[in-house]
């Protein structure tokens, strides 16, 4: 807790005895919420054992409806990603490029896709061409809609994660690789891009998190995600309330997974030092906000 | 081009926009600056609850809330906002929007206070300060310089999600709306950069706005 030793200092008498004050207070308020919630779900009897006992006793609910769900999610979110990699690596590289037939144009697609709303894009996909056209079969456009948003926004963020992660570097590493004779082409391809590449490891793994629950917003256009199902799940078993919870825990469970495992990346990284360092955009050092800022990049999106 | 733009009522969905943007904006600020006020105690227990609370909306999609906030705690559990159908959707619309943007309004406010280094506070000790002088002279100020970079970039991103309010608002937000259009008019190009406009139009100046200020007021190291 490196905040609490900035702002604090070591406890006195008197404060230790405010501290215990605190203590009861913050335990009396985790107390009435959590009572809260319980007497609110027992007044709707959704705390009946039949409302919960299928998650147990019937395997249906897994098989048909929840692990089915959840591959529609992870599979919509694994593609996307890896379109977005590929997306995000060659407009940061055309944003990089030293001309400006090539910067100006990738710049516009890049804060372009950056600042629509991916739902905006998803549905004018879905509902303007892939349901009504013959481009995918209609089993799947929603697949492609929930892909291709989510490929260009993610793909932009990571452009700019590319773009900020060159700039990161120190400056002696080109011109290290431009003074034995490269051209810039090969400084950015075998230098810089594999350097850049290496300190974005943990803001890509925690983008993986913002492509993961954006996959949800497929619900609108009906693809099969956790979200779908959990509502199927929720009609099928007059159980509404306790299929969404599960369907939440799932989602909170993997996501705090991979927000664990960019946080050991990042740490590695800093442990090996030197002139390899993450990804870090002035203004914005533990980035948990979203980009949208220009000029800041940042590992977590809203 | 002409009569959708007479047919539907876009102005009025982004307006809709605007009326979410900055009711969730000042909802989120109070509850993560609670939340923050929270993570950064040298409770433990309410540091607890602080993480808690950002670990468990951090990780759910807003689409989950939004839907769960309708037909399950409004239908099932008999939460109403309003006895209005459309004034409790919308009501819950601000609130779900308020609740899931200020763990990220947490998260920006904590990073601000992370870049204060240690030295600034044992140096406002050392003067002789008390711990309500020291925070109000030396940390806070620059705790909240160094958190105004993070917070413009999540007011950005809250203004891009009050699309997902489509979800229980339906043609009354942009999205549903251009949903609505897409379905009944075909794909069409214009109207989708219409509505792609509206947002860069309302989020462009917020992100000059806080760059601008991140870099004056930015402290000098």
């Amino acid at each position: 807790m490196s905040s609490q030793i900035v702002l604090f200092d070591a406890p006195g008498p008197k404060a230790r005895r405010r501290h215990t004050i605190l203590t009861v207070v913050g335990l009396l308020l985790a107390v009435g919420i959590l009572w809260v919630v319980i007497r609110k779900m027992a007044e709707a009897n959704q705390l009946e054992g039949y409302m919960w006992s299928p998650f147990v006793t019937d395997p249906d609910v897994w098989t048909q409806y929840l692990l089915p769900g959840l591959w529609g999610t992870l599979k919509a979110a694994a593609l996307s990603v890896v379109f977005a990699g590929i997306f995000g690596i060659l407009f940061g590289m055309a944003r990089l490029s030293s001309n400006r037939w090539i910067t100006v144009p990738a710049g516009v697609v890049v804060e372009f896709f950056r600042s629509v709303p991916v739902l905006l894009m998803m549905v004018f996909f879905y509902f303007g061409y892939f349901a009504t056209s013959n481009l995918v079969s209609a089993d799947t456009a929603p697949l492609a809609a929930v892909v291709l948003a989510l490929t260009l926004y993610n793909g932009s963020v990571i452009a700019e994660l590319v773009r900020s992660g060159v700039f990161g570097l120190p400056k002696g590493q080109s011109e290290a690789g431009l003074s034995i004779g490269l051209t810039p082409g090969q400084v950015l391809r075998s230098i810089q891009l594999p350097q850049a590449l290496t300190a974005m490891l943990p803001a890509l793994v925690g983008q993986l998190v913002v492509v993961l629950k954006d996959s949800a917003l497929g619900y609108v256009i009906t693809y099969p995600e956790l979200l779908n199902a959990a509502k199927t799940l929720g009609s099928a078993y007059a159980n509404t309330v306790p299929a969404y919870l599960v369907a939440a825990v799932i989602f909170i469970v993997i996501n705090y997974l991979l927000t664990r495992l960019a946080a050991t990346v990042e740490r590695r990284l800093k442990r090996r030092g030197g002139a390899r360092r993450t990804a870090v955009v002035p203004g914005v050092t533990e980035t948990e906000a979203g980009p949208g800022l220009p000029g800041t990049v940042s590992s977590r999106d809203v | 081009m002409g009569d959708i733009l007479s047919k539907y009522d876009i102005l009025g969905a982004f307006w809709v926009t605007i009326q979410l943007s900055v009711l969730s904006a000042i909802g989120a600020l109070i509850i993560g600056t609670v939340v923050a006020i929270l993570r950064v105690s040298p409770v433990r227990i309410l540091r607890l609850i602080g993480t808690s609370y950002v670990n468990v909306f951090r990780n759910t999609p807003l689409t989950l809330l939004m839907v769960f906030s309708i037909l399950g705690l409004s239908f099932i559990l008999g939460l109403n906002l309003s006895q209005d159908l459309s004034r409790n959707a919308y009501l819950w619309a601000v609130v779900v929007l308020s609740v899931y943007h200020a763990a990220f309004v947490c998260e920006a406010l904590r990073s601000g206070v992370n870049t204060v280094s240690t030295g600034q506070a044992e140096a406002a000790r050392a003067l002789g300060l008390t711990f309500a002088q020291s925070m109000r002279e030396v940390l806070l100020p620059q705790a909240f310089r160094g958190a105004i970079a993070p917070l413009g970039s999540t007011l950005i991103a809250l203004v891009k999600n009050t699309t997902v309010a489509a979800v229980i608002l339906g043609t009354k937000e942009s999205a549903g709306l251009l949903a609505q259009i897409t379905e009944n008019e075909g794909a069409s190009l214009p109207t989708f950069f219409i509505f792609a406009l509206g947002f860069v139009i309302l989020t462009l100046p917020i992100g000059l706005l806080f760059t601008h200020l991140s870099q004056r007021l930015a402290v000098k190291r």
